[in-house]
């Protein structure tokens, strides 16, 4: 084991102590009170029967409300994270984010076209989720009849499926009923978990959890993908298949994310940066930490979209305004 | 032979021929140089053997076995590929850099262990970079990355060593320090083809000197016996005059112009 990675051990064991400081203090938080030892006893109550101290109204506000909601924002955060910290990798680009094939706007297109429709609010998800799908699998597919550069093929199919979902997109927003529809539309658009509940916390962990594991096994070899592709090759690597199962995972773990949240901007491209210059850039160091990162970064942004004003604030207008300057800062001290 | 290339030649789509019934062989542990203008096939040469173009027609054995019978993983621990220089984006170290070269050993979805971090450990002794390991990759001078990418080739197990214009990007000092190295591994056993555009590194390193133009091999052999004023006035247009010092120990090339 490398020094480095003995170093960083600690840090990811920091970070996730840092986790788990912020959701006990996001659980505390919010217009209804609810005290550490209630908190507590509540959750305690989960695995040991013990006598209430407790109304059913905090019980249910807790378990019912802010914990389900406490756990998407983590789980959407550190998915983001990770894919854009993939993505990144494999397309050898650090400027690339988890919509770089158009995730987020297949995604938005399926929402857009449910809500249109007067779908309900879990068909509104799925639809996303499956929207967004079929936009990165028509991309991987017209990318493949391609000759040449698989890197520059993927991105620039990308780039054109995209902009095909995006004018889809347009047109539902014009012919949307301006009163009640197209608000509804560009909430949805500008990302909030006020509709994160139980229901959709029960299945959420799935297709995540299908996207993560290959990642996480993968990571060695994500490391060798940001070289030339044809000296990638020469050490005996398929870098095709592994880019495409990299690929695949990462638009699930996408795809999963904005379903339920909206379009969250920055997350991806930010937080991966975030960890890079904590750990380094090591994907086998680098992919949990910017899970861990991207987790703590989405659950404080939420806390604040919650509690800041007496409205829910979408988090796509949050994470921009935190994210980017953050960014800018960053890119001021490196030059140093 | 360590790499036999039979009747090798390749054309690209629009039907350009880069490479015209190209043979030659290269026994274990020969310092082979490939000389030729820009744009002559020395890269496609490479990339043939490399199978990274896979459309050529003709044969290459890699260690006796035909390469098209040998899957990509043992291809690769019979074959590696030094890069005229590393386009890094991200920042690795250098251990890490070396251990890229061992990916294919690991099962599947296994990180590297133990086994891969001693090939690591010896490629870097074998160059005497030990010192560059916990050293950043993109911090070290570009003659100390070129080493490293020689150790890279060499954890990846394999002894044929194709090297695609390795000091280009070097300065004076620098090109003569990895020229040493790269022959001292090839009196260590590994067989190693360079491609170059300096002739006087054929002459002071290279056991042997193979020569392409208009796709064609025109000259095969020991530098001092092929290479003369003819030869690069065929590869590159100019008149030089090769002179022999030290007894014949040493060649150096001076262009014409500058004697009269």
């Amino acid at each position: 084991m490398s020094l480095n990675r003995k170093k960083n051990i600690p840090v990811l064991l920091f970070m996730f102590l840092l986790l788990l400081i912020t959701a006990v203090f996001s659980l505390l938080i919010g217009r209804f009170d609810i005290s550490i030892k209630e908190c507590f006893g509540i959750l305690w109550s989960k695995l040991f029967p013990i006598e209430p101290y407790w109304t059913k109204v905090q019980h249910n506000m807790l378990v019912l409300v802010r914990l389900p909601r406490i756990i998407i924002a983590i789980l959407v955060g550190a998915s983001l994270s990770v894919a854009g910290t993939s993505y990144q990798c494999i397309f050898r680009n650090p400027m690339c984010a988890p919509d770089i094939l158009g995730a987020s706007t297949g995604a938005a297109f399926g929402a857009s076209l449910a809500i249109l429709l007067g779908k309900s609010n879990m068909t509104i998800t799925m639809w996303a989720f499956l929207s967004s799908l079929a936009c990165v699998l028509l991309v991987l597919l017209v990318s493949r009849f391609c000759r040449g550069n698989q890197i520059l093929n993927l991105i620039l199919a990308g780039i054109m499926v995209g902009s095909i979902f995006s004018a889809g997109n347009s047109y539902i927003k014009m012919i949307a009923d301006p009163n009640n529809v197209l608000p509804a539309i560009t909430y949805w658009l500008m990302g909030s978990l006020s509709g994160a509940d139980t229901k959709k916390m029960n299945y959420i962990w799935i297709p995540l959890l299908i996207g993560m594991v290959p990642i996480f096994l993968l990571r060695w070899k994500i490391n060798v993908l940001t070289l030339d592709d044809e000296e990638a090759k020469t050490m005996g690597i398929n870098t095709r298949v592994t880019r495409t199962i990299v690929i695949l995972a990462a638009t699930l773990l996408t795809a999963a994310s904005v379903s339920v949240s909206g379009i969250i901007g920055w997350v991806g491209l930010v937080m991966p940066h975030i960890a890079r210059k904590f750990v380094g850039d090591d994907c086998r160091i680098l992919i949990p930490a910017s899970a861990l990162i991207g987790g703590i970064f989405l659950l404080l942004v939420d806390d604040l979209a919650r509690n800041l004003y007496t409205i829910e604030l979408p988090l796509g207008i949050l994470t921009s305004l935190i994210g980017a300057p953050f960014f800018l800062y960053l890119m001021l001290r490196r030059r140093e | 032979m360590s790499i036999e290339v039979r009747n090798v030649s390749f054309a690209y789509l629009r039907g350009k021929t880069v490479l015209d019934d190209i043979s030659f062989q290269i026994p274990d542990g020969e310092f082979v140089c490939l000389l030729g203008p820009n744009g002559v096939g020395k890269s496609t040469l490479f990339k043939c053997i490399l199978r990274l173009l896979t459309s050529y027609s003709g044969e290459i054995f890699v260690d006796g076995a035909d390469s098209v019978s040998l899957s990509a993983k043992e291809l690769s621990r019979r074959v590696a590929y030094i890069p005229q220089s590393a386009a890094a984006i991200f920042n690795y170290t250098v251990r890490d850099t070396v251990l890229m070269g061992t990916t294919a050993m690991t099962n599947g979805l296994r990180s590297p262990g133990k086994k891969e971090e001693a090939f690591v450990d010896q490629a870097l002794k074998l160059l005497d970079i030990e010192y560059l390991k916990d050293r950043m990759f993109t911090r070290i001078s570009g003659g100390e990355r070129q080493l490293v990418l020689i150790a890279r080739a060499l954890a990846q197990q394999a002894r044929i060593l194709l090297m695609d214009e390795p000091t280009a990007n070097l300065d004076y000092g620098n090109q003569l320090r990895v020229l040493e190295q790269i022959k001292t591994l090839s009196a260590s056993g590994y067989t190693i083809l360079e491609s170059t555009h300096n002739p006087e590194q054929a002459f002071w390193y290279a056991d042997r000197v193979l020569a392409v133009h208009g796709g064609k091999l025109i000259a095969d052999g020991k530098p001092e016996k092929v290479m003369d004023a003819a030869l690069l006035k065929t590869l590159y247009q100019i008149d030089v005059s090769i002179e022999a010092l030290h007894d014949g120990k040493a060649h150096v090339c001076l262009p014409k112009k500058l004697l009269q």
